[in-house]
């Protein structure tokens, strides 16, 4: 194999790396310079400030309000979506048919992985509009129903006190799915006797779940929670398009912070890339952080 | 995942002798996890069903009876919604952009994780994982500098642009994914064809991408979704001429202009028009789709 194996390797690798380091890599490192600059973008020139953004960050009510919104979202999503995921998985794989074997899969279940995966290859954008437009206060599937039964509906999406929720669920609503597919892939690599062996001994589905199933997805289970992790910390465009951050940045997080302080009234370029390297090391420390207390034994069978 | 085993093809062995207890279980369960299925189920489908029924409605009809059906089929929505908002054309901007940035992710995934999964080399590791790191990062912490890089070398609201930036931040994925799958093919036939004379660009082109054809079509599939439902990269790049747009900042507009023009079913319509085949993609291809998208998960 070692004869004449240059030509390819140059060939091959060199225009996806320039592609990359030009569009991917170059990109984020400059993010770290222009957050140490007053930029204002476009012509205004950049002088260096140093940290002066990052003690402007650190004093900002603002970002700091849309920090603690992502950290509530960062302590429910993963949470919610991890929990449900499992348990419909865990429905699918042994809800079990009356009489027969002791563990076999729902009847319909293909059905319901098909249709539960829909969110999933839905545009976010799509998402957001047509959740918004079921929020409606007046003409939303939400409010309506509500009504129908006679009972008083909130407005939703207006309402600082709700609105938060609203989204919340919507990111929980469209994250499922893919959960349910991906841990009921990794529960059918899991031996039918074993489960078999647990029922005959008599232990509840709870039980199961939390003492077989759990342990033995430990490692799916930890790359779905880092993979949520990140996904609360963006929540970006959801957001931006269902409330703007709104009302009373009472759904803000701190994408949208970024985007308009880069993007909006004001481009304050320097500050938003500031914003941005925040951004970046806390995502890593939580995919880190989530990395290192998972950490288990690996569970080996054959 | 790599140390779970497939399953031992064993028939389910029935449990003969009716264990009490277990089989009461069963039963309630049987019943209980029906209904919690049917009830997400519907939460699923529920909201897609209905943008889909509203989209024939008139806009009275959606204002006076949300739940309701339509009295007849208004199909003018639809072409409201195709030539007067513009989604046709966003419609096949999008086409034309996706279907460049994903043979172009393809082409570049390919050949640099065959490198990657099968000849060695000094900074081999390192580069791998500069790929690789790519993975950890949502795109919008480089957005910043990522629109000035695009800007100064000419590429800001041209479709070219857009179609590299695609493919450029697809590739952690594709590569990370491919690498993996090139590994699980089999050396001998390629250590057969090279002793047979065979150069090693042939070797790649007749040998190596139709025996690794499952992976790049799973992975394919994913780059067309992924870049289909891009809204944040056409946002900041296409922001001019509207006649560029892709379909997601076609749709923006559309909502957004909803609530001046209170033109309910035209959203509606416009919002169909671009679930639709994306769902009969999905549906066509599912097993393709769902591997692609969980697979990369846990490898």
């Amino acid at each position: 194999m070692k004869h004449g194996k240059w030509p390819l390797i140059v060939t091959f690798l060199v225009p996806p790396v320039l592609l990359y380091v030009f569009f991917v890599v170059s990109p984020y490192l400059q993010a770290f310079q222009i957050s140490t600059t007053d930029w204002l973008g476009y012509s205004a020139d950049a002088n260096p400030v140093g940290l002066a953004n990052f003690k402007t960050l650190w004093h900002d009510d603002y970002v700091w309000n849309a920090l603690k919104n992502n950290a509530i979202l960062l302590g429910l999503v993963p949470v919610l979506t991890i929990v449900l995921g499992l348990f419909f998985a865990t429905m699918l794989a042994m809800g079990g048919r009356k009489g027969s074997a002791g563990v076999t899969g729902v009847r319909g279940g293909a059905l319901y992985r098909t249709v539960y995966f829909f969110p999933q290859v839905l545009s976010v954008v799509i998402i957001a509009l047509l959740w918004k437009e079921v929020y409606h206060p007046n003409k939303g599937l939400l409010t309506t129903a509500l009504h129908g039964l006679g009972l008083p509906a909130p407005t939703w999406l207006g309402d600082p006190a709700t609105a938060f929720w609203c989204v919340l669920a919507v990111m929980v609503w469209s994250n499922v799915g893919f959960y349910v597919v991906l841990f009921g892939a990794a529960m059918s690599a899991v031996p039918k006797e074993i489960y078999e062996a647990v029922l005959l001994d008599g232990a509840s589905r709870f039980t199961t779940l939390r003492r077989v199933t759990l342990p033995l997805l430990w490692d799916t289970v930890q790359v779905a929670w880092v993979y949520l992790a990140i996904f609360a910390l963006d929540g970006f465009i959801l957001v931006q398009l269902m409330t703007n951050g709104g009302p009373n940045f009472s759904t803000d997080v701190i994408g949208v912070r970024m985007y308009d302080t880069a993007f909006g009234s004001e481009t304050k370029f320097g500050y938003a890339s500031a914003i941005g390297v925040v951004m970046f090391f806390l995502t890593l420390s939580v995919a880190v952080l989530s990395l290192r207390v998972g950490r288990r034994e690996r569970i080996e069978y054959s | 995942m790599t140390t779970l085993d497939q399953p031992t093809a064993t028939a389910p062995t029935p449990v003969t002798s009716g264990d009490r207890p277990v089989r009461r279980e069963l039963g309630v369960a049987n019943a209980l996890s029906h209904g919690f299925l049917l009830i997400w189920g519907l939460l699923t489908v529920l909201p897609l069903l209905w943008m889909f029924i509203s989209s024939f409605k008139t806009n009275g009809e959606i204002l006076a009876d949300p739940w309701g059906l339509p009295g007849a089929l208004h199909l003018d929505n639809w072409a409201r919604a195709w030539t007067g908002a513009h989604i046709g054309r966003y419609f096949l901007n999008s086409l034309v952009v996706v279907t460049g940035s994903v043979s172009l992710t393809m082409l570049m995934g390919a050949t640099a994780a065959y490198v990657f999964a099968r000849y060695e080399f000094r900074g081999r590791q390192i580069v791998y994982y500069l790929f690789v790191g790519g993975l950890m990062f949502p795109v919008f912490l480089a957005l910043v500098p990522l629109f000035f890089v695009v800007r100064n070398a000419g590429l800001f609201n041209t479709w070219l642009g857009l179609t590299l930036v695609y493919a450029a931040y697809s590739l952690p994925f594709t590569v990370f994914f491919l690498t993996a799958f090139f590994r699980t093919l089999p050396t001998s036939v390629a250590e057969a064809a090279l002793v047979d004379g065979c150069g090693h660009f042939r070797l790649f082109f007749r040998v190596m991408l139709p025996m690794a054809r499952p992976g790049l079509i799973s992975v394919a599939i994913f780059n067309f979704l992924s870049h289909w439902n891009q809204f944040l990269l056409p946002q900041v790049l296409l922001q001019g001429d509207e006649s560029k747009w892709m379909l997601a900042q076609g749709l923006f507009a559309l909502s957004v202009s909803q609530g001046y023009a209170g033109d309910y079913a035209r959203l509606f319509a416009g919002l169909s028009i671009a679930v639709l085949p994306v769902l009969a993609i999905y549906v066509a291809f599912q097993r393709q789709v769902q591997s692609g998208l969980t697979a990369g998960q846990l490898k």
